[in-house]
């Protein structure tokens, strides 16, 4: 958007173009704005009113929808209004305008401010008005300067003992056993359900658990986890299971004596919550293989686990990467279970509830918005692989 | 487009359906005569108004504010219409308590106190007073926390309202020390006390404990002699758990603050808290083992050293009320009655007895915590409710059915409604000295981190002592 | 032909075998949490959910106050035909069908003698969940027959806001997104390739960061605690994952279908309306759901931009708020638990047969 500054031409075409980008740009901001006008004055309205909880419910979920469907057509139909050419310049604004006004809104524009923040210290930058860049630019910038710390908290983040032990279980635990297990499981599921005759009915159950809050997960586990001592019954079943071979109970989580692997036990509550996506999507991958390929490797005498390796892992390669890439963005993102489970307690940190800890109960902004862009930086490779696989296909070519 | 809109159609109609029923939910079903009694009981409740919720003796009659300041104009009705809002950790039971000790500002002034209150608070307050979207008023449990917003300038110095003279008649000099910050512009009174819990107290099963003809120890020899004779008896003495979800260990700290108390001088304490006095230290090293004598022997923790961390603080006293009790004593402050079951009695069911002295000459220490109410709007109403804090009829709803005492100079025996809550009010007067909670008031990092993390490590049995301290030191923020 | 039968059913047998072993290990913790949702609070502290089967147990058929019997509890004793020393006592010693346990110490304590017997389920309950879902005050009757007035959780508010919360939530981003992957998809503007590569970066932008800026910007407009603030932050931070799936399917249409209407003398409004819309039914659907069960199941951007009133409280937050008040009331978080998961099954039910294609778009070819 930047870009309609530099150009003061003489040609007609250059002066349309110039108008045609501000145009474009105002369409792009136009419509969010004007749709939220119109939706809070509905909602100023339903507020006022004393209509019984749901009838407001209800109207506040047509008029949302509604409210946002009528803009693109209504811009829609102003821009066609206008000669072809202006229609052709304008119309995919009103289709892409708006999404990239909220994208920029809500996610570019925190993090351009978050790595800004990382540079500070435990205050972060200081609280000037910004009016005073202009009016008395010399004390501004001794002051940000004074505040301005560089990468320390970057040198910071990697040699505290508590973060590199979060970022230990973030690869370790969380992409390299978490996210393989879930892609094997949910692969494994995929294929038995289609070659058995309860597919539907074992693939609904294997999906249940996304549709648990995370809240609702650590509620579900305690009752797998949870401890009594020695002597008493135990009303965990994985502790019921291991007293009753002989063992000891463990409240699993947190036995740090067998640390970093207590890791493994929310390893196995995020698999579990997972695997119905993972499965969800191979199911549908083996579906598209032509039937007629298997029969054939059939017929010539393959075994069932060389059509697996030979036939279907080849064909659905594709899938396969696409879920693994979002399980991995996932994992390096995780923080609920562990939030809800440990606390991150027992050696269980990770990235994003270190981030937590540091920037909202510790309050040291800098050194939590440093975690955060390492956080972000650490998911770059996984945004790189997955925009040169875009641009391999032919849409962009 | 049709089957996607069909989507949608489901989707409104299941709102709409879902939403015809929510309100007037038909009972399901029950096989007891129990459904019958809770309509009933329901309807009933529908008609009632909300104070009904409070214990008898919640109200202290008429309130007196400071001489010309904002509660009295707020009490000749100037603010009648306006809504202070306060935020909290407090969650029911607590919430409801401090509603009933605000009910009657509410109703001489005409102001609307709005408390929203939730577990996630810290990270909450963080993130709204950032977003400058702070509440009128906060009520903080940790004054660490406190210290944090007031060096970054968020909040309003109650000093400029409330003079030295008026805070010095209410409160002690130990609560005014605490409530005094620095803020960018020189020290504040970044805000006013208001109730506390004590924590130097072991609760015991008092019927069964003198049907077994156990007697109070007066000394920490009586009290080690005391478990010995209970393990000998084939039970076991104590109950300990430490677990808390994101806070594990905090009962721990407490542990260990008290037993510094008693084993070393309040100079050292406060060093310690200001971390003068290394956790590494012989002192802080030797409180540590002193708790591992009772924590880690044989026979001496329900459950056994594995249950410490794995037991919920709260559910851990629930030994003291089994019949026969699976332990006979329970460390911790006064708020945990309100875990107790509901059917137990105070002075019949259970009772506290003072965490007895280690060593004669640091006398009896009491350690208390209590919560602090911040301003972070500045306006009259606000100031009115801040005021109106100073007094221990705010607090009405703690006294009037246990969980906390009045911080106040002010408040006086006749207001507290349970005999037992009395009896440990007085027993806090023989206390030679008092002691702010110290992990509440050291940095987060160690206070609400490291130092929770590590009694939980070196309670568990994952690391060593001398490991622990070390690593609590290195936490330190410069 | 017999020996490939053979074979075969061997096959079936391994891979249906295998796969209800899966199933059954998924399902195990939903069915705990199911069962104890109907148990009562205290049999759920102190028995395992499984003991709802009928097992066979120890039944108490006689307690003996040991006091009566003048024992000397430091040798042997014999007590009813047993003889043992207090120790073995206390962990309890069995005979046959009889098993002899002293409870407590040796000052208060009591003899319990037990017999081997089945032990039939009882003690279900609908109780949990009426004290979760109603707001009034309900009044339970325990089982020793005290009465006991609890203070309701109030669900079905909580239902209802997540229901006004998660359906527009849902339905808008996919709605601008779609807008934006036929845009990306279909038409030609300067800035494409960068715009979309931004999108695509930030689907992995953790949305924690937003959480103060957007906050701010919100108390500005004074969206805060509005479920228009919060259909608004949903919208934002799904766009990106939504942009990107759904571009992934519309791009993969038939370039031919399209050209064809557009040299019938569509416009691209009406080609994304009449057309891509009802060809992308698949993915819209899949995305839709997926984007409802994060919304629904969402905690943290609730708790931020609703904020703690209960007027607005959602599910999560309900169920969130009984795990922190009441410590370890189980009986009420699973029947809190249950309730939650409710509603999404029965979307996930509902769109499962859309789910067939659409996620995996771009993929399959492979």
């Amino acid at each position: 958007m930047t870009k309609f500054g530099q150009t003061v031409e003489k040609e007609q075409k250059s002066a349309g173009k110039v108008v045609a980008w501000i145009l474009r740009v105002g369409l792009a901001i136009l419509i969010p704005v004007i749709a939220f006008f119109f939706l809070y004055q509905g909602f100023l309205f339903l507020r006022a009113g004393n209509a019984p909880k749901w009838v407001i419910a209800v109207v506040a979920i047509v008029w949302g929808v509604g409210g946002v469907a009528i803009l693109y057509y209504l811009f829609n139909k102003l821009v066609e209004s206008l000669s072809p050419d202006w229609t052709e310049r304008l119309q995919p604004f009103v289709f892409v305008g708006p999404a990239i006004a909220m994208m920029i809104w809500f996610l570019a524009l925190p993090a351009v401010r978050t790595f800004y923040f990382s540079l500070f210290g435990r205050n972060g930058p200081p609280a000037l008005p910004v009016t005073m860049i202009f009016t008395n630019p010399g004390e501004y910038f001794t002051v940000v300067a004074a505040q301005f710390v560089g990468l320390s908290n970057y040198a910071a983040v990697f040699t505290d003992r508590l973060m590199l032990s979060a970022l230990r279980n973030n690869i370790i635990f969380w992409i390299g056993i978490a996210t393989p297990l879930t892609v094997i499981v949910g692969l494994l599921v995929a294929v038995l359900a289609d070659r058995s005759k309860f597919e539907r009915m074992s693939k609904s159950l294997i999906f249940m658990p996304m549709a648990i809050s995370f809240v609702g997960a650590g509620v579900i586990w305690n009752f797998i986890y949870e401890v009594n001592p020695p002597g008493t019954p135990q009303i965990g079943l994985l502790n019921a299971v291991v007293v009753a071979f002989g063992g000891q109970p463990h409240g699993w989580t947190n036995y740090t004596a067998i640390a970093p692997w207590n890791n493994l036990f929310l390893v196995i509550i995020v698999v579990w919550l997972q695997t119905g996506y993972a499965m969800v999507l191979f199911s549908a991958a083996i579906k598209g293989i032509p039937e007629e390929i298997i029969e054939a490797a059939r017929v010539d005498g393959a075994t069932e686990i060389q059509v697996f390796f030979r036939i279907m892992i080849p064909h659905i390669l594709g899938t396969i990467i696409t879920v693994t890439t979002t399980i991995i963005i996932f994992t390096l993102k995780i923080f609920d279970v562990v939030w809800v489970m440990t606390g991150g307690q027992f050696g269980t940190d990770v990235i994003a509830t270190q981030f937590y800890r540091q920037s909202f109960i510790n309050r040291n902004s800098g050194y939590g918005s440093a975690i955060a862009i390492v956080l972000l930086l650490a998911i770059t490779p996984v945004i790189l692989y997955n925009l040169r696989q875009l641009r391999e296909q032919e849409a962009f070519r | 487009m049709s089957k996607f809109s069909k989507i949608l159609g489901v989707l409104v109609l299941a709102t709409v359906i879902l939403a015809a029923c929510a309100p007037a939910t038909t009972p399901p079903p029950a096989t007891a005569a129990a459904t019958e009694a809770a309509t009933e009981a329901a309807t009933e409740a529908a008609t009632e108004a909300p104070t009904t919720d409070c214990a008898e003796g919640y109200d202290f009659g008429e309130i007196v504010g400071p001489a010309g300041g904002f509660l009295e104009k707020a009490l000749a009705g100037e603010y009648s219409g306006t809504t202070v809002t306060v935020d909290g950790t407090q969650t029911d039971p607590d919430d409801r308590k401090m509603k009933c000790g605000w009910a009657a500002f509410e109703e001489a002034t005409g102001i609307t106190v709005n408390y929203v209150g939730n577990k996630e608070f810290e990270a909450r307050i963080s993130i709204a007073v950032d977003a400058g979207q702070a509440p009128d008023i906060a009520d903080f449990p940790q004054p660490s926390l406190v210290r944090r917003f007031a060096e970054q300038g968020k909040i309003i110095d109650v000093g400029q309202f409330l003079s030295d003279d008026y805070l010095n008649q209410t409160y002690i000099p130990s609560w005014l020390e605490l409530a005094t910050m620095e803020s960018p512009d020189g020290p504040i009174v970044a805000g006013v006390f208001n109730r506390y819990s004590a924590k130097s107290l072991v609760w015991y099963p008092k019927d069964d404990f003198e049907a077994s003809g156990y007697e109070v120890p007066e000394t920490w020899d009586e009290l080690l002699a005391l478990s010995d004779q209970m393990v000998a008896d084939g039970s076991t003495p104590w109950c300990v758990g430490i677990e808390s979800q994101a806070a594990t260990g905090w009962p721990a700290t407490d542990w260990m603050e008290d037993v510094m108390l008693r084993t070393t001088s309040l100079e050292n304490y406060d060093a310690w808290v200001a971390g003068e006095l290394k956790f590494d230290s012989p002192e802080v090293k030797n409180a540590a083992e002193v708790i591992g004598e009772i924590w880690f022997k044989e026979g001496y923790v329900y459950g056994g050293r594995d249950a410490i961390v794995t037991t919920f603080f709260g559910d851990s006293p629930a030994g003291l009320f089994t019949d026969p009790p699976n332990c006979w004593l329970h460390r911790q402050a006064n708020f945990i009655t309100g875990f107790f079951p509901e059917t137990a009695k105070p002075d019949v069911d259970y009772a506290a007895f003072y965490l007895p002295p280690i060593d004669e000459q640091y006398g009896r220490p009491l350690l208390g915590a209590g919560d602090i109410y911040v301003m972070f709007n500045d306006r009259p109403e606000v100031r009115a409710l801040i005021e109106y804090f100073t007094l221990p009829n705010s607090v009405s709803g703690f006294l009037a059915e246990g969980g906390a005492f009045a911080a106040q100079k002010s408040a006086t025996p006749e207001m507290y409604s349970i005999p037992l809550e009395v009896s440990l009010a007085e027993l806090f007067g023989t206390a030679t000295s008092f002691r702010f909670d110290g992990s509440d008031l050291m940095p987060g990092e160690v206070g609400a981190g490291s130092f929770w993390k590590g009694m939980t490590d070196w309670a568990s049995g994952s690391a060593d002592l001398d490991t622990v301290l070390k690593e609590i030191d290195a936490s330190w923020p410069e | 032909m017999n020996i490939g039968r053979i074979k075969r059913s061997i096959n079936a047998l391994l891979v249906n075998g295998t796969l209800i072993l899966i199933v059954l290990l998924w399902l195990i913790p939903v069915v705990g949490i199911f069962v104890s949702s109907f148990r009562q609070r205290f049999d759920i502290q102190t028995s395992p959910w499984w003991n709802v089967l009928p097992h066979r147990g120890w039944v108490m058929t006689k307690t003996i106050d040991p006091r009566e019997l003048e024992l000397d509890t430091n040798s042997p004793m014999t007590v009813e035909g047993i003889t043992a020393t207090f120790e073995e006592m206390q962990a309890g010693v069995e005979e046959g069908d009889t098993r002899l346990v002293w409870i407590g110490n040796r000052r208060i304590g009591n003899i319990q003698i037990q017999k081997k017997d089945w032990i039939m389920p009882g003690g279900l309950t609908l109780d949990n969940y009426q004290q979760v879902i109603q707001g009034k005050n309900i009044r339970i009757t325990h089982a020793d027959g005290t009465v006991q007035t609890v203070r309701g959780d109030d669900f079905s508010v909580a239902l209802l806001n997540s229901l006004t919360v998660a359906v527009p939530s849902t339905i808008i981003p996919i709605l601008i997104a779609a807008f934006a992957a036929y845009g990306f998809a279909w038409m030609r503007f300067p800035g494409r390739r960068f715009w979309f590569i931004l999108t695509v970066a930030l689907v992995v932008v953790p949305l924690q960061i937003a959480l103060v800026p957007v906050l701010r910007d919100f108390a500005g407009l004074s969206l805060n605690g509005t479920f228009l603030g919060i259909w608004m932050a949903h919208t934002g931070f799904g766009l990106p994952l939504a942009t990107y799936l759904l571009f992934n399917y519309i791009s993969q249409l038939p370039r031919e279908t399209l050209e064809a209407a557009f040299i019938d003398g569509a416009s691209h409004f009406t080609i994304f309306t009449q057309l891509i819309l009802p060809l992308s039914t698949p993915a819209l659907a899949s995305f839709a759901i997926f984007q409802f069960l994060w919304v629904w199941n969402d905690y943290l951007v609730a708790l931020i931009i609703l904020g703690p009133d209960p007027n607005v409280r959602v599910v999560t937050m309900k169920l969130a708020s009984i795990v922190g008040d009441r410590g370890q009331d189980w009986h009420l978080l699973t029947a809190g638990a249950f309730v939650s998961m409710l509603i999404p099954l029965i979307v996930f039910f509902a769109l499962q047969r859309y789910f067939v294609r659409g996620m995996l778009a771009g993929s399959v070819k492979g």
